[in-house]
């Protein structure tokens, strides 16, 4: 359960204070797949950051299952990330001299868990790769490398996955394929799904879309039928 | 993230710029191998004098005039001329000292030589026919200054090797004249070479019967008409009865003397002399040690240079790494296990290079013109294993903190 109340961020560049978010509330339910969709400079990456932890509001309150975590630390936001969001970047974000299974293993070396090698191993199969989880990020197609993304996302089981801008590389083939993923984790696992996006092809994929213009939400609507993706030759 | 996960991602960002984490660790390795081979020499001069010394006999004894054995009495020491050929013979003699197994006494002065048209400067001591056995001066041509010469004050001398090179060149110095001083003596016998460092030669040395030192030479007179004496050798029957011995030694002049208060001479032995000498050598040795030790800071400079440029470049994947949940500390110890490790691994190489270097200087001249041996010590190895570990400890921190440091929004959008 995500609560945003009147959230906002407002950034220093030199002397001008630019608010990025200006009070923003938005309540997302567990189990949701939603897009935040706006045009660059709408103030949705800042929305997935803060959402992500990977950031604090100025002001406000954010509320992430029952925990108040916009005014915790460095370390402990850490923790939070680590725990219950997964991340998928637009890039990858993948380190390029280790192999697919060592990049999805990464979220489990600042855990505590065991049976690192196994965990990372399953989350490969749930994205089709388990094939490949001896291969560098540079051996991989995009659509590979983003699945290997989102596998790494998945290792830790998050109750969050952020996406942000998760097929703004790949080519429509690849996007069908990684939005069916996203698809499938949202309907088997229960996993809510962000996605935060500028195309409306990608957002007819979810179930509400919240657009956002000047770090404000103009528009928030729920899709009655969501376009399933169509997945063709991906292994299961 | 436990230890061997932390060593396995160091290791594995080591490895992926080989050429760059070994020039750092170059520098690493030329700092430990300088530090360890400079020691190795050190110590290695400070054997051979300590031997040298030591082949010279452990079991004698000195004793000198006019030196308090406390502290306290300052000026003059050894130039009083309180000891006297008598005191020599007494302690020869002395049921008192049953530790003395013979008694050297001598009094030296230096003077010039002149044979021909060749002349030196040198050191001549007046001794004793034992003085060849105490000190251990054996005779290489003619004979050493016998029990007759001593009596008659007879005008011989008995050269040591280099001074007989100096004035006679490969001819033979036997019963050739020589002027000490301007007074004629004969030469009856020439010592056998000792060696010797740069620092001290038992070479160069002339030696006369003390007597004959004593009246012909020598500018201090007792007025009460006993020969005095610079110092006695005093070789006593075993190294393990050295302080039974002082003590005898003290007692037997003390009683001469008629002394109640504080002694007017002063007994060391060969050990105090070495520890001496080990004490001014270790300065030397350290300073050697110090001029080294910069090029390891040096080298901790460059591990420091590479791991701010480490993690400039890496700034992404600290990016990455934070966000799927690492804590400062987790960065942190990434960075300054890579840095450790470089360091360390330049000093396991830069201890492997030192040791062969070490093996490769032994014997060969490297201070001087003597040959010295080279002395490899484990306790230095690990000292600079250990040195080199911390310097990448402390090198590591500052670019480790930079790291640790990094807002993961920043870091997730460098490029």
């Amino acid at each position: 359960m995500i609560e945003l109340e009147n959230v906002t961020k407002i950034y220093e560049m030199g002397n001008q204070q630019v608010a990025a978010l200006g009070g923003v509330s938005l309540s997302i339910d567990e189990g949701e797949i939603l897009a935040i969709m706006g045009r660059s400079g709408s103030g949705k990456s800042t929305m997935m950051n803060v959402i992500g932890c990977l950031d604090v509001p100025t002001s406000g309150r954010y509320v992430l299952d029952g925990e108040d975590v916009g005014r915790l630390s460095d370390d402990r936001l850490a923790v939070v990330r680590n725990r219950k969001i997964g991340f998928v970047f637009q890039t990858y974000n993948l380190l390029a001299r280790s192999t697919a299974l060592a990049n999805v293993e990464l979220p489990l070396l600042y855990g505590n868990g065991k049976d690192h090698r196994r965990r990372a191993m399953e989350a490969l199969d749930r994205v089709g790769l388990a094939d490949r989880a001896r291969h560098r990020p540079a051996e991989l197609s995009g659509g590979e490398q983003q699945r290997v993304g989102i596998a790494r996302a998945l290792v830790k089981q998050p109750t969050i996955l952020l996406a942000d801008e998760p097929t703004g590389n790949l080519d429509s083939r690849s996007s069908e394929e990684i939005m069916g993923i996203l698809q499938a984790l949202n309907r088997d696992e229960g996993i809510t799904v962000i996605i935060v996006t500028h195309e409306p092809e990608i957002a007819e994929h979810t179930a509400r879309v919240v657009s956002m213009r000047d770090g404000q939400v103009i528009d928030d609507v729920a899709v009655d039928n969501p376009r399933q993706a169509v997945i063709q030759g991906l292994e299961r | 993230m436990n230890a061997i996960t932390i060593l396995r991602t160091a290791l594995s960002s080591l490895g992926s710029n080989k050429l760059r984490a070994g020039l750092t660790l170059l520098g690493i390795v030329i700092g430990v191998a300088a530090v360890i081979s400079l020691m190795a020499i050190g110590r290695g001069v400070q054997q051979t004098i300590t031997e040298r010394i030591q082949s010279l006999g452990t079991n004698l004894l000195f004793v000198r005039p006019g030196e308090t054995s406390t502290r306290g009495v300052g000026g003059g020491q050894g130039s009083a001329a309180s000891l006297t050929i008598d005191d020599a013979y007494a302690l020869q003699d002395s049921p008192f000292a049953p530790s003395v197994s013979a008694v050297a006494p001598e009094l030296s002065t230096s003077a010039q030589l002149v044979a021909g048209r060749k002349n030196t400067s040198t050191t001549v001591v007046g001794v004793t026919p034992e003085y060849q056995f105490v000190r251990n001066f054996p005779v290489e041509f003619g004979q050493f200054i016998g029990p007759n010469h001593v009596e008659t004050n007879a005008m011989v001398a008995v050269l040591g090797s280099a001074v007989a090179e100096d004035l006679y060149g490969f001819r033979s110095p036997i019963g050739q004249n020589v002027r000490i001083n301007g007074r004629q003596f004969e030469v009856i016998g020439v010592l056998e070479e000792k060696g010797g460092s740069s620092f001290f030669s038992f070479d160069d040395r002339v030696m006369i019967p003390i007597t004959t030192a004593y009246y012909r030479l020598s500018s201090q007179r007792t007025t009460q008409g006993s020969i005095s004496v610079q110092t006695i050798n005093v070789q006593i029957e075993d190294v393990s009865v050295i302080n039974a011995a002082m003590g005898e030694v003290a007692t037997v002049l003390r009683l001469r003397h008629r002394i109640s208060g504080d002694d007017d001479f002063s007994i060391t032995n060969q050990q105090e002399t070495i520890e001496a000498l080990q004490e001014a050598t270790n300065s030397f040795v350290f300073f050697l040690g110090a001029i080294a030790g910069i090029s390891l800071l040096v080298g901790g400079i460059g591990i420091m240079n590479i791991m701010l440029v480490s993690v400039t470049e890496r700034t992404r994947e600290i990016g990455i790494r934070k966000a799927m949940g690492a804590k400062r500390r987790d960065i942190m110890l990434q960075f300054v296990s890579e840095a450790t490790l470089l360091s360390l691994g330049g000093g396991g190489v830069g201890v492997l290079l030192g040791w062969m270097l070490t093996l490769l200087l032994n014997g060969r001249s490297v201070i001087g013109s003597t040959p010295s041996q080279t002395s490899f010590n484990a306790d230095i190895a690990v000292l600079a294993l250990a040195v080199s570990a911390g310097i990448g400890l402390f090198f590591g921190i500052y670019p480790a903190m930079r790291a640790a440091r990094l807002h993961p929004i920043d870091a997730l959008r460098y490029e």
